[in-house]
Formats: structure tokens, sequence, C-alpha cells
């Protein structure tokens, strides 16, 4: 008995260290995109804002790479689910000692690295640009085709493993059966197959547009004019990074859960309509008047859905109307108050250590102990925890003439970049 | 409705690789006829089938509908319909979308489409369970609504690949009765595949017996119950017991058989080997159990054959007596029920009387495996 409340013990244990370790980033970053203070942290906790928010929607560049992404997901979704399902199709009709290879070459892409399929696929289309003489700015050499046709390359195999699991499900009896009632190849093929493939072709084209939103390694060589949110990203990170980052990810985190949700409460409901349907009188049936299941009963999905949707509405609403200009300003007014002492405290070192100058310069005889005093509240301030160490270093450079840019670095509503020039400028 | 359109194979190879699965098939087929093709499983019914409903190319010969050669026209352009093995309903069409899929083909409107399928799900006793999936439905019910499906389209020849094979024994007695009706007020040719002898002879005005790819015999149901052609024939198509021997004596339409065990034995040449059997062939003589009549102790001649009773059962019409046969098969006789005192003869060794013209000689040949 103990043996095993020890063993469930442990699984539980287990469970939540696993778990924090697949959700403790996502979460800590979060957090981060809610605190004021401008490099990404949960502690300490300053004040509430939304600021990184609006900084993010304000931010052309990041707006212009989700732009980017966005078509070039749409353009890889057609492209790949389309090609995906040619591929799958084409593995069922195959003769079957081919098979085997077939499959193994149509899989390939996925495990030649990312970087490969970007240069090459950029290094084969400008080839084929040339071939045809074309300019340098032609359709052929344009980013968003590159970036959908490399990204495609392997996405495409990805979607055909999504397809063909589904394929083999279908009885390929079902088309014969079209035909057989007297429709056209292409007829059976959307009246029968398609539809049959339908939820398959969903899963695929939603595992293309997030291979595709994510990728980097591909995208990084076949962007050219047409920069993606990755790419945008990569960049901004150079150059430091502002909790704007955090709220996008904090963005990306909700549509995820909402679609996570929104997906597993429409399966439900599905099978919740097959059970009434089964339990439906025939009359019922024809009319259509059977009793459909409420939306919300017996569905946690769906009220899981429709909380974090109120939730949403409930934080967007509060964001509009609050203000974190107070608690700023007193953090603010504390952290001058606390640079001020700094400020005195070093005027004061140096005063006395002027002093022990002088009166070194005066008397020969010096008191040893008075040095390593001043020494240790230096140190003191270095280290202390709400200061950042450029910050304080800079501090004790130049203690005076920072006093006002200080304060400006500060503010609520400055922007990372225009820190960056404030930084240099100092 | 027409008289019928009859289908016609001539010569009919279908080979897969070096597997010949259709061997020389040479088959007319009346138009307005319920025909089926009779064989144990993996004789190549369904490859007949698909190569008349255009699934598949015949390796040599041809396929004619309606007198016309179908080689070149597709599946969709056959004036054919199948009624699949598993019956292939569309899993997400609803029943009636189902049924008049040959119509939304041809673009009719959802209210032509609708009034048909109520039509013939009156027509299939199915009345108002158009709105239904088909998996709500039983096993017979689905099996209605796949012919009605193929009715639809108004064929002129309907194939049936063992529709009923997937049903329980009440529902396939139900279902063949209603087939055959369906068939007669439709009036059109139906091809059914079938391996179960007894659905052939109930339902079929002819009937072809295959064997691993080749047709043995083509017949209504009498003739090939009473006169087969082959061994084969003979022993598949219900209970038959074998004597094997060979020709002593011709004697017209009848022969003289010194069979292995039995002595002499006297029946008459099946109509097909009338004039093919000679002097010295080795011969096959087939007697059914109903046939047999006890005959008094100690009586001999070339009709009574004599053998040891293994034992016995009453099956209510019959009394059922099994007996020592040929390699190590018994001897089945069935005595009908008609209220008469009957003994039982377990251990001891009894005399059978049978009249030649119920007692069929064929070359001896393979035999259907139990
Ligand atoms: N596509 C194929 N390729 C190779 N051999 C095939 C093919 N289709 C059928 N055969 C072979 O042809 C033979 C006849 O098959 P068929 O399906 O016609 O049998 P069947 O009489 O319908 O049997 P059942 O009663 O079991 O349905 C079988 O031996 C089968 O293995
Ligand atoms: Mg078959």
């Amino acid at each position: 008995m103990k043996n095993l409340s020890l063993m469930r013990l442990s699984i539980w244990a287990y469970l939540a260290i696993f778990f924090a370790y697949l959700l403790g980033p996502l979460v800590i970053m979060s957090i981060t995109a809610f605190n004021s203070p401008e490099f990404p942290r949960a502690t300490p906790w300053e004040c509430l804002t939304f600021e990184w928010f609006s900084a993010l929607f304000q931010d052309e560049r990041i707006l212009n790479g989700i732009k980017n992404s966005i078509l070039v997901g749409f353009g890889t979704v057609v492209l790949s689910v389309a090609m995906g399902l040619a591929g799958a199709l084409m593995l069922t009709q195959i003769w079957p000692k081919l098979r085997a290879t077939y499959y193994t070459i149509i899989i390939a892409p996925i495990l030649v690295p990312g970087v490969v399929i970007g240069i090459s696929t950029l290094v084969f289309w400008d080839r084929i640009n040339r071939m045809l003489g074309l300019e340098a700015d032609s359709f052929l050499s344009n980013g968003l085709f590159l970036t959908v046709i490399g990204q495609s390359t392997f996405i495409a195999s990805y979607c055909m493993l999504v397809l063909v699991a589904r394929l083999q499900r279908y009885d390929m009896a079902l088309t014969e059966a079209a035909l057989d009632l007297g429709a056209t190849h292409a007829q059976a093929f959307r009246k029968v197959l398609l539809p049959f493939m339908k939820p398959a072709i969903a899963s695929a084209a939603v595992l293309a547009f997030l291979a595709s939103f994510e990728n980097y390694n591909t995208t990084t060589f076949t962007f050219g004019e047409y920069p993606t949110l990755t790419i945008e990203l990569a960049q901004k990170v150079r150059y430091g990074i502002t909790p704007a980052i955090s709220a996008l990810a904090f963005i990306i985190v909700l549509l995820t859960v909402f679609a996570a949700l929104f997906n597993e409460a429409n399966i439900r409901r599905k099978e919740l309509v097959a059970l009434a349907r089964k339990e439906a009188t025939v009359e019922e049936l024809s009319t259509g008047k059977f009793k459909m299941p409420g939306f919300l009963s017996s569905n946690w999905a769906a009220v899981g859905l429709v909380i974090v949707a109120c939730a949403t509405v409930v934080v967007v609403g509060t964001a509009t109307v609050y203000s974190p200009q107070q608690c700023i300003a007193d953090v603010q007014e504390q952290k001058r108050l606390e640079t001020e002492l700094r400020i005195q405290e070093l005027q004061r070192q140096r005063e006395l250590r002027r002093q022990q100058q002088e009166a070194e310069q005066g008397s020969s005889a010096a008191p040893a102990q008075s040095k390593p005093a001043g020494n240790d509240s230096g140190f003191g301030n270095v280290f202390a925890p709400s200061t950042l160490s450029g910050d304080a270093e800079e501090d004790a450079g130049k203690p005076e003439g920072n006093n006002s840019g200080f304060g400006g670095a500060f503010a609520p509503n400055t922007l990372s970049g225009e820190e960056g020039s404030e930084g240099s400028g100092n | 409705m027409s008289a019928g359109v009859g289908v016609d194979l001539e010569n009919l190879w279908i080979r897969f690789g070096d597997f010949v699965a259709v061997r020389d098939a040479n088959v007319n087929i009346n138009g307005g006829d319920f025909f089926s093709f009779l064989g144990p499983s993996g004789c190549g019914k369904t490859t007949i089938l698909r190569a008349v409903s255009g699934f598949l190319d015949p390796s040599d010969g041809r396929v004619l509908i309606g007198g016309n050669d179908m080689k070149g026209i597709g599946p969709n352009k056959r004036p054919t319909a199948l009624i699949f093995q598993n019956l292939a309903l569309f899993p997400l069409m609803k029943v009636w979308e189902n049924i008049t899929f040959s119509m939304e083909i041809k673009g009719a409107s959802a209210k032509e489409r609708r009034k048909r399928a109520d039509e013939l799900l009156d027509m299939i006793a199915l009345p108002g369970q158009g709105d239904k999936l088909p998996s709500e439905l039983s096993g017979g019910q689905r099996q209605r609504v796949a012919i009605a499906r193929a009715l639809c389209a108004e064929p002129d020849v309907l194939l049936l690949d063992e529709p009923l094979s997937a049903l329980d024994l009440k529902l396939r007695q139900h279902m063949r009765t209603e087939l055959r009706e369906i068939q007669k007020r439709v009036g059109i040719t139906f091809i059914y595949i079938t391996h179960d002898q007894g659905e052939a002879l109930t339902m079929s005005d002819n009937i072809a017996v295959m064997r691993a790819g080749v047709i043995d015999q083509i017949g209504n149901g009498k003739a090939i119950y009473n006169d087969p052609a082959t061994a084969f024939a003979a022993s598949f198509v219900g209970e038959n017991n074998v004597f094997r021997g060979k020709v002593k004596r011709m004697m017209g339409s009848e022969a003289l058989i010194e069979t292995n065990r039995s002595g002499d034995l006297v029946a008459r040449i099946s109509s097909a080997n009338q004039g093919r059997l000679k002097e010295g062939d080795a011969a096959m003589m087939f007697i059914r159990p109903e046939a047999f009549a006890l005959a008094p102790d100690g009586a001999s001649g070339d009709h009574f054959v004599t053998a040891r009773v293994n034992h016995e059962e009453f099956e209510g019409n019959t009394f059922n007596i099994f007996m020592e046969g040929e390699g190590g098969k018994e001897l089945k006789v069935a005595i009908p029920n008609l209220g008469q005192s009957f003994e039982d003869h377990t251990g001891q060794s009894i005399t059978l009387e049978y009249e030649a013209q119920n007692a069929v000689v064929v070359p001896a040949g393979e035999l259907a495996a139990e």
C-alpha cells in the first residue's frame, strides 16, 4: 500500500515537473508581457501594463512580418496540401512493388535540413531564372514565390503523411461505385473522395500553416523583399528585445488555446449530435426536429472556450481604460529617489576621498581603514537587485550628467529603438 | 419497360500476369433473365462481373451488352449498375442522397431527387428512412438501399456480387424472394453472383456453374441439379453420392459402370456427355441421397447397393442413413418421413435400390471441395 502511494506520488511529481518544463517558459514569458520594465522580466513585478501590446501594434516591421507570414502561409497551405494529396493518391495507385521506394523518396525532404532546402531552392530557381533569360526582379526570384516553393518542398511531405493515414481507410470501391453510377472520374473525386478526405485536408492545412508560420531555416535564404515574422523577430533580437515580443508570443499562445478549445468543442459537439441522431425517430429525422443538444451541455471544451473568450474580452476591455501611469510614476519616483541616494553616497565618498588625499598630502601618515569602507558601499550599489548592471556602471561613471537622461529612459512610452539611441548617446 | 438487354461473353479470357482467372468463357444471357454465376470462392465470379461492368479489360475475347461490343467503353458509360460485394454505400451521404447519386451526376434538382428517392424507398419497403445515414441502418436495410441506388440509375443490366452473403440466414431467405420480385417488376436483366447453390437454384432462370476460371455448365436450375455435365457440377450443386469406376458397357443412353466398391451399376449418361463417353473411360456416377429406397435384404443386381450403416439420424422430414462409402467419405441416404415405422440399422449391412434414370454418369473429374 505504502509503496503504491509512493509510486503515485512520484508519478504526480513527474507530471508536475514535466508540465512545468513544457509550459513554464510560456507562463513566464506571458507574465513579462504585462510587466512594465523595458527588458522582458517577470520579477520584480513593477506595474501592470498593456503598453507592450500597443507597442507591438505600432511596430511596422512586426506587422509587415505578420502580413508576409500569413501570405506565405496561405500559399504554402494551398500548394503543399494539393501536392500532398496528389502524392498520397499516387501512393495508393502505384504498382505495389514500387510503393516502398516511392514512399522513401517522397518522405526524404523531411529528413533534409531546412537550410539545405533553402539554399538549393534559391540556387535552383536562380538557374531557371537565368536560363529563361529573365531579370533579377522577375516573378521566379520573388521572395514570396521562393519562400512558398521552398517551404512546400518539405511541408508537402508532412501533408502527405496526414492524408495517407486517412486515405488508407478509404474504400476504393466507393470511387468505383460512383463511376459505375455514371460519374466521371472528376465527379467521383469531387463528390466522393474529397468529402471523405475533408477532415484530413483540414488537419493537413492547419499543420502546413503552422509549419510555414514558424519556419526560419528555409525562409532565411528565400525571403528576399518579404521578411516573414520569424525573420523579423530574429533580426530584432540582435538589437535587444523588448516585452513587445512577449506580447506577440502571448497573443500566439492565446490563439493556440482558442483554436485547440474550439476544435475540441467541435469534436464533442459532433459526437453528441451523432448520439442524438441515433436516438431520434424516423419522423424526427425527416423533419429535422429531433432534439439537438445545446452547445454547452456536457461539453467541457465548449465551456472552456466561452470562459477564455469572456476573459479575453474583459482583459481587452480593461486594457482600453486602464492606465498604469500612476504606478509607473510611483516606481519612477522611487527609482529616482534610490538613484539620488546613490548619487549622494557617491558624492560623499568622493568628498571623503578628496579629504583623505588632502590629508595625505598634508600629513604623510595615512589612515588605512577608510578606503575599504568606501569601496564596500559601491559594491553594494552595483549588485542591488533592482538595478541593471549596465545602468549601475553608467551611474558610477557619470552620476551627475546621467540624471536627466536616465529618467527619460524609464518613461513608459519610449520604444526600444529610442532607448537604444539614447543609451548610445550617453 | 424494354424486353431487356442481353449480355454475351465471347471467348472471354482474363489473366492477371501468368494467372488465368477466367478461361475461355462463352455465355449468352437473354434480356430480362435472372442469370446466376455459381461457384466456390476464388473461381473468378467477381472477375467476370468486373469485366462486364467495365472495371477490367478482357485479356482476350469480347463482352457484348445488347449486342454492342463494350471494348473501350468505361464503366460510367455502360448501361450496367453493379451492387458491390461490400455494398460500397457512400458513408457521408444520407440514404436519399445515396440512392439518387446517379441523378445528381446528371444535374437533377434536389426536389426531383427527393421525389424519386421516396418512390424507391417505398419500393424497397423503407419508407421515410431517407434522412438516415447508411451507418444508421441495419444490414438488410443497407442491402436494399444499395439495390435502390443501382435501380435509380435505370440500368439495362443489374450486376449483383454476392449481395446477400453478409446477411444472416433468415434475412437472406427473405431477401431472395424480394430480389426475385424486384427483378420481375423492373423487368431488366439481373446477373447474380453467388457461391450458395440454394440461392442460385431458387432465384435464377439460368445458372452458370464455374470452377477455377472455367464455366462447367450452363442451364436452368433443374438441368444443373438433375443433369450435371461434370463431376464438379454434380458434386457442387446439392448433396450427392459419388461412385468411381469405369464404363463397362454402353446401353444406349445408359451405361453400365464397373464401380470400385459396389459392383456393376447402371446409370443414365448425362445429356452433355451423350456420345462422348466410351467404353473403358474412367467415369463417376452420382446418386442423390433422396434417390435411394430401402430394398429387401439380399437383393442384388445393377441397381442395388449394399453397405454397412455407420449411424443414422432423424431430421424431421427425412431419416438420414450414413453408410460406409468410398475413400473415407460416407454414403448418405435420405428416406422421406411418411409416418412409416423405421428401425435402427446401425452396425448392420443393408441394401438400397435406385432407378437408373435417377443416377447420372459423367467422365471422371475433379470434385468440389467439401
Ligand atoms: N487484381 C488481381 N490481381 C491478381 N489476381 C487477382 C486479382 N483479382 C482477382 N485475382 C485472382 O483471381 C481469382 C478470382 O478472383 P475473384 O475475385 O473473381 O473470385 P470470386 O469468384 O469472386 O471469389 P469470392 O466468392 O471469394 O468473391 C482469385 O484467385 C484471385 O486471387
Ligand atoms: Mg467475389
